[in-house]
């Protein structure tokens, strides 16, 4: 059973606005900025969720996962391939003997309205496929009507289904309307069972921003203090350049601290995010402002 | 009581809009006397760099609209000047030049836009060609835009000399990031107002204030930059331009002129040095 609600902190939307702005007027440079580079590139979710996806592609992200540079040396590989269940087998077989995981989205992502047995089949089918870490969405028309043990119980079955693979909830901030209902369905995911928690699928507008990043820093925070349990945060969505992933970092590095600064606890969801990683990288070595044309699409 | 006169502040002008510089600087212009006329921005590598992200993203899309549609848009650059004649005179000649001079200047300006107005449905068909070649093969030649063009505009004749030269290359479909003249600053960024009410879609033309030195080796080796223009004598900036270019085999144009106003200054070649020429076999009698 959930606990009750009523005493779980509110936000002032205004000042979480003016508390985030502050972390995107930092200014990182020269070795530092390097170092955040190969950081940010280390903890991307590489990820394709299209319709169009095919086998060819997936094969293709997985190389560009485990070879993001020609040229660059010393480079880390990121952490995970993101997909749809059919290309779990596809990508498990094509980063065999790396150390990347495979991560699959499931309970119809992503807009997550089936019912739970299909929900729950869709989760052991990416599961049976080898999948190490599931994203699963809620349902997040339950959670606006007020239905919040369904939301839990949901997650619960899903955490089970999963067995030994990770679960990360996707909470879709985009449709919670308020900062205050972003903390509730964190407090639920988190007690459910959730290894992480993330923000969007990548469907929806707005996907990920400071504010609602802030929010669910701050209820692994509270989280860690009480029970003294580490909860991963994955923004996705709409984080496209270095500079944006920069400001997820300071504002991560300043709420929860060192501990988190990896992989392990930290992801970013993104598809483009890998290469504007490059650019810069390239550019720190070069000198010269780079050119997309220079780098792998997919 | 005497009025106090609201002084323009001259901004950068970068994807349609009019930020200042995101370096914070500026440096002041002074008429011939040594009184203070503007501060303008004192555009930093990175205002270049946002500007080339913005020109790449629109260079598909102007290159292509219809040749229609881009000759009436520079027409129509030419009325909006037109309108404010007097106030392009009257900047000009507190940058120092004589009236007579500054009215010259912006009348040929207004002309010079209307010339190239006039060539962009028809350069096309002036440089392109139809091959003789010894197999049955229908072989022709037509030119497409070289993509996004760093322009270092001409240090005297702020006006003219920008136009001159940013004119034939949008006509041409390309997106270009301008840096206008050092000392003659001011009728580049009113002409940007003028871009910004003519229909331009925004981050077609970019304008830069600031110091050659300091832009020139980015404008000349950014891997996204497929084109330079260079308008000055220097040998050791020509000499960095060459080399930096080489990186991404960036087309270099070089023009040593110092005065625009010559009507040798105008013509359809100044179009095709920013268009690359495709050539394509198409098989007859199969």
């Amino acid at each position: 059973m959930i606990k009750d609600f009523s005493k779980i902190p509110t936000y002032d939307t205004l000042g979480v606005n003016e508390r985030v702005d502050r972390f995107s007027k930092r200014s990182i440079k020269n070795s530092s900025k390097i170092e955040g580079l190969k950081l940010a590139l280390s903890m991307i979710d590489l990820t394709t969720l299209e319709g169009n996806d095919t086998k060819g592609k997936v094969e293709q992200l997985c190389y560009k996962a485990m070879h993001p540079h020609n040229t660059l040396q010393g480079l880390p590989t990121v952490a995970a391939i993101c997909v749809y269940p059919p290309f779990v087998s596809v990508a498990k077989k094509a980063l065999q003997g790396s150390k990347i995981n495979v991560a699959s989205v499931a309970t119809a992502f992503p807009s997550g309205q089936s019912d739970l047995k299909i929900k729950l089949a869709d989760t052991k089918f990416a599961v049976d496929q080898g999948a190490d870490e599931i994203d699963m969405v809620i349902s997040r028309g339950k959670f606006l009507s007020g239905d919040y043990q369904y939301v839990y119980d949901e997650i619960v079955a899903v955490k089970e289904a999963c067995g030994k693979a990770h679960l990360k909830v996707i909470l879709e901030t985009g449709e919670l309307e308020t900062l205050d209902n972003v903390r509730k369905a964190s407090e639920i995911a988190i007690q459910a069972g959730a290894d992480f928690i993330k923000t969007s699928t990548g469907k929806i507008q707005p996907a990920a921003t400071l504010p609602v990043t802030y929010v669910m820093l701050d209820t692994i925070k509270d989280h860690f203090i009480k029970t003294g349990k580490m909860i991963g945060m994955k923004p996705a969505g709409g984080i496209s350049n270095s500079k944006t992933a920069f400001q997820y970092l300071i504002m991560l590095n300043e709420i929860l601290g060192e501990k988190w600064m990896n992989n392990k606890y930290f992801r970013f969801g993104a598809s483009s995010l890998a290469n504007d990683i490059l650019m810069q990288l390239v550019k720190s070595e070069t000198g010269f402002y780079q050119s997309a044309n220079y780098f792998s699409k997919d | 009581m005497s009025r106090l006169n609201i002084n323009k502040t001259y901004k950068l002008y970068i994807g349609g809009k009019f930020p200042r510089t995101e370096s914070s600087r500026y440096y002041p212009i002074t008429n011939t006397k040594g009184d203070l006329i503007a501060n303008m921005c004192l555009a930093s590598r990175k205002d270049f760099r946002n500007a080339v992200v913005i020109a790449r993203k629109v260079q598909e899309s102007w290159a292509s609209t219809s040749a229609l549609n881009k000759g009436q848009i520079l027409y129509r650059i030419a009325e909006m000047l037109e309108g404010r004649k007097e106030q392009f005179i009257e900047e000009l000649v507190l940058q120092g030049t004589t009236k007579k001079a500054a009215q010259i200047e912006v009348e040929t300006s207004i002309d010079r836009l209307v010339y190239y107005a006039g060539w962009s449905d028809k350069y096309q068909q002036f440089f392109s060609t139809v091959n003789p070649v010894s197999s049955a093969h229908f072989n022709f030649t037509n030119l497409e835009p070289t993509g996004v063009v760093s322009i270092i505009a001409p240090e005297n004749q702020g006006l003219l000399g920008l136009i001159s030269v940013i004119a034939p290359a949008i006509i041409g479909g390309n997106t270009v990031i301008v840096l206008a003249s050092e000392n003659i600053p001011l009728s580049a960024i009113s002409f940007a107002e003028v871009l910004n009410s003519s229909d331009v879609p925004g981050g077609i033309v970019n304008i830069l204030t600031g110091k050659r030195e300091e832009l020139i080796s980015h404008m000349a080796s950014h891997m996204d930059v497929n084109a330079i223009i260079y308008c000055g004598t220097d040998k050791n900036d020509i000499k960095t331009i060459s080399e930096l270019a080489s990186n991404n085999v960036k087309r270099t144009i070089f023009y040593k002129k110092s005065d625009w106003l010559n009507n040798n200054n105008e013509s359809p070649y100044f179009i095709e040095k920013t268009q690359e020429a495709k050539t394509t076999w198409h098989p007859v009698k199969v």
